[in-house]
């Protein structure tokens, strides 16, 4: 395949994890090798390698279609995978020492309707043993205490996916994994998040937040880029700002799509000439 | 197996349970008016003196079969919603067990299911003055035992369907046929044999096969042990095939 052996850009920086980037100083919680996922006839992951350092906030980003939630699926250990491995915190993903340490947030807020809040919260907390007390500071630290004893259906799409969260927090898990979880929010609440986001890494917690909006890729310390199942690349916020050459980091990612389209192209003539 | 995870799940299903009036009628209410139905439905046959009324057959047998037919359907949509909101995946990727939340839901019904029998008995001896030879406490194991039953086919079926219409097609296939074989319109021994093996393998036959010993012999009988031990057996079978259905991995 000619798309693996283009993958070295000449003309662009080193796209592995820069060795200057401060990420490196710390531990992996997450090391992925090989990462290959077909499913029926298509590749929705190939070959992915890199690792995600502990105690920061690893932002996967992508246009849609692109293998965000594959992979995610894979780090929690929930995705069959055709080659590769997958370790997070030391273990293979998805055994069952880990469900006490990865906490899953899904795309769609996976929570029960038809149950109050903190009723949800509760369940979710039961099964790592926590108590009310723990359910109740989960429901705090997502603005939801004065909704705590409303049912989740009759709340508003935001309120709801932060149920969602909730869930999820209760666990105090050390890797938490968020798929697109600011969708549909409005600014203000995406920015409360993205600071309770901050404060957690800061704690100790090791997050991966996946994320098609480009201008959220700047609350993160490091970025993977995900284009039809490849890395595309892995680096932080400023060094993506450079590679593009403007401060937009949309408009950087569109470039760096573009440089590697072009790269594929004149690749691809190449081969057949 | 963790007791505690068990235990919270069978909290949950009932909390959810409780925010549905409807459904907690259909099960404590229903069985009961349908229960009177069958008996308004006998009330004017004339029976030569010494013949047992047909209302002490059929009803009886409906005390075993109405569990059934009611915890198929409402635990069968409960857990399609589970695998189809996420939260049965979600739930997966924490420490829970498969057995501590299919028992957790077994458990819940088995409680509904003793309530809605304890309701549906006493209307059957108090109101519509049923006669028995047996205990009616066997009756109500019984009707807890196709209760749960229903439970385990219904969870077992979940896995087959991907909405909400399809799950409840499942009824005239799982459901019906037990209804129509399992002695109530004619008793086993006078079907064909094809229909009579068909019929003894259908767990719903054991179960009324149960309750007409109970009618019939005032002490506990061989063949009502045999009985018992038959559902019970369908129950755990049942429940083990459902628990592979639970993938904590997918394509």
């Amino acid at each position: 395949m000619s798309h693996r052996a283009a993958l070295p850009d000449p003309h662009l920086p080193p796209t592995t994890p820069a060795p200057a980037a401060p990420i490196s100083a710390s531990v992996p919680c997450v090391s992925v090798a090989g990462l290959t996922v077909h499913r029926g006839k298509l590749d929705v992951l190939r070959d992915l390698s890199f690792s995600i350092p502990e105690g920061r906030i690893t932002g996967l980003l992508g246009p849609s279609g692109s293998g965000k939630t594959t992979l995610i699926r894979a780090l929690v250990g929930v995705q069959r995978i055709t080659a590769g491995q997958v370790n997070v915190l030391g273990r293979p993903a998805g055994e069952a020492s880990l469900r006490h340490d990865v906490g899953y947030v899904t795309q769609a807020a996976s929570v029960y309707k038809d149950l109050s809040v903190l009723d949800n919260v509760r369940y979710f907390g039961a099964m790592h043993g926590r108590s009310r007390a723990d359910a109740l500071e989960a429901v705090n630290a997502v603005g939801l205490t004065d909704f705590a004893k409303r049912r989740a259906q009759d709340l508003s799409g935001g309120q709801f996916s932060r149920v969602s969260l909730a869930c999820a927090l209760v666990s105090k898990p050390k890797l938490l994994i968020l798929d697109e979880p600011t969708v549909g929010l409005d600014p203000v609440l995406r920015a409360d998040l993205w600071t309770q986001f901050a404060a957690m890494a800061a704690a100790g917690t090791t997050l991966v937040i996946s994320s098609h909006v480009m201008e959220e890729a700047g609350h993160c310390d490091s970025l993977l880029l995900l284009r039809e199942g490849k890395l595309l690349a892995q680096l932080t916020p400023d060094q993506l700002r450079q590679q593009g050459n403007t401060a937009d980091l949309e408009l950087a990612f569109l470039r760096l799509i573009q440089a590697d389209q072009q790269h594929h192209t004149t690749a691809g003539r190449e081969g057949t000439s | 197996m963790n007791a505690k995870m068990m235990w919270a799940t069978c909290v949950r299903v009932l909390q959810q349970l409780r925010g549905d009036p409807r459904s907690v009628a259909l099960i404590l209410v229903v069985p009961a008016v349908l229960l009177a139905l069958v008996y308004w439905l006998y009330e004017n046959e004339t029976l030569p003196p010494g013949v047992p009324r047909t209302f002490d057959r059929v009803g009886l047998m409906m005390l075993g079969i109405f569990p059934f037919v009611v915890m198929f359907l409402i635990t069968s949509i409960t857990m399609l919603r589970e695998r189809t909101s996420g939260t049965l995946e979600r739930l997966l990727t924490t420490p829970i067990h498969k057995g501590d939340l299919l028992f957790g839901y077994a458990l819940a019904f088995s409680i509904m299911a003793a309530l809605q029998a304890l309701v549906a008995n006493a209307v059957a001896y108090w109101v519509f003055g049923m006669s028995l030879k047996g205990n009616s406490g066997w009756v109500v194991l019984i009707s807890v035992l196709t209760a749960v039953l229903g439970v385990a086919l219904g969870l077992l079926c979940s896995a087959f369907a991907t909405t909400e219409f399809q799950a409840v097609q499942f009824m005239p296939v799982v459901v019906i046929p037990q209804i129509l074989l399992c002695g109530l319109f004619v008793a086993r021994s006078e079907m064909n044999t094809v229909l009579q093996a068909i019929a003894n393998v259908l767990p719903l036959s054991y179960a009324v096969d149960g309750l007409q010993q109970i009618a019939a012999h005032a002490d506990v009988t061989g063949d009502l042990v045999t009985d018992l031990v038959v559902v019970a057996a369908f129950v755990v079978a049942v429940l083990l095939l459902a628990s592979l259905t639970l993938r904590r991995r997918s394509a």
